[in-house]
């Protein structure tokens, strides 16, 4: 297929669809509202829902009620948006449905501002709602894998019986890069007659199905919440997913950095590479399950003299970076978040004075 | 430099950033006077809603609060309860207070919350670029309704004073318009009387203005009024839906 | 090799087109290309930004500090982002609109009166084509002859604006020839 320019906003919407996903309901916010207008337009093309809801607290709950019924359906939103869905989402944890959340994170806290940010890390990894569960969380670093993550999320949703979070920034939503719509990632919807809703007629069953999260017998609750646990183990295993950046050779230091400020530091590090410095990196592109391995073993090797976790948050990543290294090395933080991110020239210039005071 | 009007003392001199033609302007000026003429600037604290009207706490001279989208109500109700004193008003569109914060403002207008709600009905989302409201007229585009908005799949528009009025709760509610100088006047007389209500410590109050969104609608800053005359006034009735005894 | 240029002006002048038809003509050539709005609260009424980026390798990161070229449409962007532009860059400078100059001697300055040329041709409208037109020329940056198709192609759907666009494609090739 040819490649088209596309603003990553439309790609992801455009990316739903050729994932199978017609199913859409959101709410507008800046910077993600191209999401919503793209959908609008397309939906109907294709046959698909396309709703707006009254409000992302309501947003959270049609995603809920679609989903129960086993059918594919996405919402997109932006940080304060995502804070009224978390209740869903949690719900939607409890229940265990499949859905896809998308977050083109602005600044915060509260109103904060409309410009890129990576501040909703802790909500997006650490779950963001209440109970104790995770959510798969996607990483893109520029529209060609906002596609692809899009894509994948909807078979990884139904394999784990969750929520799916694909966590992008302003920029991302904002900005225009050709992509190509892969045709080997449509993956068929998996069965659910064994736990959706989707009519005892329908699935030629006696048995009904429930979805639900409530569970009053506190056994059969720390059954379930085992169950989710199994499941975030198994993502441990099998989804884990990054890029090593500079990492074959010695490196006087490791960055850690995902979505746009790894494209900033993948600059950075190329201009250093110049000038005859080294530095390697490591970009998760699964926040949750964390890279922890090869964050680990990368920055043990012995050419490293600083392990430096470059985000547009104010230091939340670098607590996931602290626990991969198991105390072996410091960490260090470097970043912004109120909209301006770093150049390539003032990361390089930090990495560099770091060096000197080594 | 010539002065053809003063400026009320409840508005500061800072710029606002609306749009040419928009009508945000002429609600805050006359809210600022009803503030001036009433006396109570001192112990006014506005709300500003998240909306075009966001930064409205830049343009009016008294304590304002920041609201989250729609939750405006809930914090005028809080700080109404503690401090019954104060003289409050929370400023409103119509996706802030129409959809999102439907729930916030039924329910503080049910429990006669004593303060006044100023509602901008422009029949759009202005600030995130043009998106349906529930206020959006059958047929009338937006980003999100862009063949125009179809009443078979997202219903007919809210009519939020009729709404209002059915609850049985006493309340001041009434709609107007800032489309010309015989519909300003109006306005300015039901937002005085709005206050009143509130100092008295009689009931909730709440006055819709239909207003005109230029940029989000396509339309110059005179067509704007001139499709809001013919369109909007025919479905939403100016006047007073209901009165406290 | 990367360049980028940015193009700015006022909302309304059609600024992101301009970015937006540069970048298209180089994917077709294919280059990486990266298109990189401004968004925000400038954006009503202010001053309306967005930089392209065209590599022959993958391009990392979009915040660009100190851009190749730049196309100013309005005064306060020559102002604000002349200052910033690489050393050898290609000002452009819609002169109907700007009375005065970079005031630089390291860059190329391109002198174009895009709204008064785009006025001659029937309407203001087409000054943004003229600029990318002209600033494509001086830079060659991208084939002009693909630009010209993806101006084409952008029009396509409103057939009775080609022809003043295709003139006012010419005219910006023109004024870039004379200059
Ligand atoms: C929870 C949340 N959802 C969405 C938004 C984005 N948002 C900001 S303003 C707005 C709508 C504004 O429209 P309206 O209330 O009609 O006011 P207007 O701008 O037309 O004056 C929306 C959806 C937000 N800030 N917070
Ligand atoms: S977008 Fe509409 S409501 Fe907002 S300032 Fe402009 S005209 Fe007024």
């Amino acid at each position: 297929m040819a490649k088209v320019l596309m603003k990553g906003n439309e790609a992801i919407g455009e990316a739903a669809i050729r994932a199978g996903c017609l199913n859409y309901f959101a709410y507008p916010i800046t910077p993600q509202s191209e999401v919503a207008e793209y959908l609008a337009k397309r939906m109907p093309e294709v046959n698909g829902v396309f709703l707006q809801g009254e409000s992302e607290v309501a947003v959270g709950y049609m995603i809920f009620g679609a989903a129960a019924c086993g059918e594919r359906v996405m919402t997109t939103s932006s940080s304060p948006g995502v804070s009224l869905m978390s209740e869903a989402i949690s719900y939607i944890a409890g229940a265990r449905c499949p859905a896809v959340f998308v977050n083109i994170v602005r600044g915060g806290p509260g109103l904060g501002g409309i410009l890129p940010s990576q501040g909703d890390y802790f909500q997006a990894t650490k779950g963001g709602g209440h109970g104790d569960y995770h959510l798969l969380v996607l990483a893109p670093d520029g529209v060609q894998e906002a596609v692809e993550m899009t894509m994948m999320a909807f078979p990884l949703a139904e394999k784990y019986r969750g929520p799916v979070m694909i966590m992008g920034d302003g920029l991302i939503g904002q900005m225009m890069e050709p992509v190509e719509f892969p045709e080997n990632l449509y993956v068929p919807p998996s069965n659910k007659d064994d736990w959706a809703t989707t009519g005892m007629d329908k699935r030629g069953s006696t048995k009904k199905n429930i979805v639900k999260s409530l569970y009053l017998d506190p056994k059969v609750l720390n059954q379930n919440n085992l169950t989710l646990k199994a499941q975030y183990e198994q993502m441990k295993r099998e989804e884990i997913r990054f890029e090593a950046y500079n990492t074959d050779g010695d490196y006087q230091a490791l960055i850690v950095s995902y979505g746009t400020m790894s494209r900033v530091c993948k600059t950075a590090i190329d201009n250093m590479k110049e000038q005859g410095l080294e530095i390697g990196m490591i970009r998760p592109k699964t926040l949750f399950p964390f890279p922890e391995k090869a964050i680990h073993d990368a920055a043990i090797k012995p050419s490293c003299k600083r392990v430096i976790s470059i985000e547009m948050s104010m230091g939340q990543m670098i607590e996931d970076v602290e626990r991969s290294l198991k105390g072996k090395r410091e960490v260090t933080w470097f970043g912004q978040c109120g909209g301006d991110i770093y150049t390539p020239e003032e990361v390089a210039e930090h990495v560099v004075s770091l060096l000197k005071n080594n | 430099m010539g002065k053809t009007f003063s400026r009320p003392e409840a508005l500061s001199d800072a710029h606002t950033h609306y749009c040419p033609g928009c009508t945000h302007g002429i609600a805050h000026r006359l809210v600022a006077e009803v503030i001036d003429e009433l006396g109570i600037r001192g112990r006014t604290v506005g709300i500003a809603p998240v909306g075009c009207a966001v930064l409205a706490y830049n343009y009016f001279s008294c304590d304002f609060q920041e609201a989250a989208h729609g939750r405006a109500p809930a914090m005028a109700t809080g700080m109404k309860r503690v401090r019954p004193d104060l003289m409050v008003f929370t400023y409103q569109g119509d996706g802030d207070l129409a959809s999102i914060g439907m729930g916030e403002i039924v329910h503080a207008a049910n429990r006669g919350e004593k303060f006044t709600t100023i509602f901008i009905n422009n029949a759009i989302y202005g600030m995130t670029g043009g998106q349906m409201a529930p206020t959006t007229m059958p047929g009338q585009r937006a980003t999100t309704a862009p063949t125009g908005r179809n009443v078979e799949e997202t219903g007919m528009p809210i009519r939020m004073c009729e709404l209002l009025s059915s609850l049985a709760t006493p309340g001041y509610i009434a709609r107007q318009a800032l489309l010309k100088p015989q519909y300003i006047n109006k306005a300015k007389k039901a937002i005085k009387q709005a206050f009143e209500y509130q100092m008295a410590h009689k009931c909730f109050s709440f006055v819709e203005l239909v207003s005109t969104c230029p940029t989000n609608w396509g339309m110059t800053p005179l067509n704007a009024l001139k499709w809001a005359e013919d369109t909007l006034i025919p479905y939403y009735p100016l006047g007073e839906f209901k009165k406290p005894e | 090799m990367q360049k980028e240029v940015m193009f700015a002006g006022f909302g309304g002048q059609g600024i992101l087109l301009s970015a937006k038809l540069l970048a298209y003509a180089a994917m077709k050539q294919g280059a990486q290309v990266m298109w990189i709005p401004s968004y925000g609260p400038e954006m009503r009424g202010g001053t309306a930004y967005c930089t392209v980026v065209v590599s022959d390798r993958l391009i990392g990161s979009p915040i660009i500090k100190n851009p190749a070229h730049l196309v100013a449409m309005n005064r306060p962007s020559l102002e604000k982002f002349a200052p910033v532009v690489k050393p050898g860059g290609v000002v452009l400078i819609n002169s109907s609109l700007i009375p005065v100059r970079s005031g630089r001697t390291d860059i190329q300055e391109l002198i174009v009166p895009a709204n008064d040329a785009a006025i001659q041709l029937g309407s203001v409208k087409c000054a943004n084509i003229i600029a990318v037109s002209a600033f494509a020329a001086k830079s060659g940056m991208v084939d002009i002859e693909i630009l010209r198709k993806c101006v084409q192609e952008e029009f396509s759907s409103k057939p009775k604006l080609i022809p003043i666009n295709m003139q006012a494609f010419d005219e910006g090739l023109k004024i870039a020839a004379a200059s």
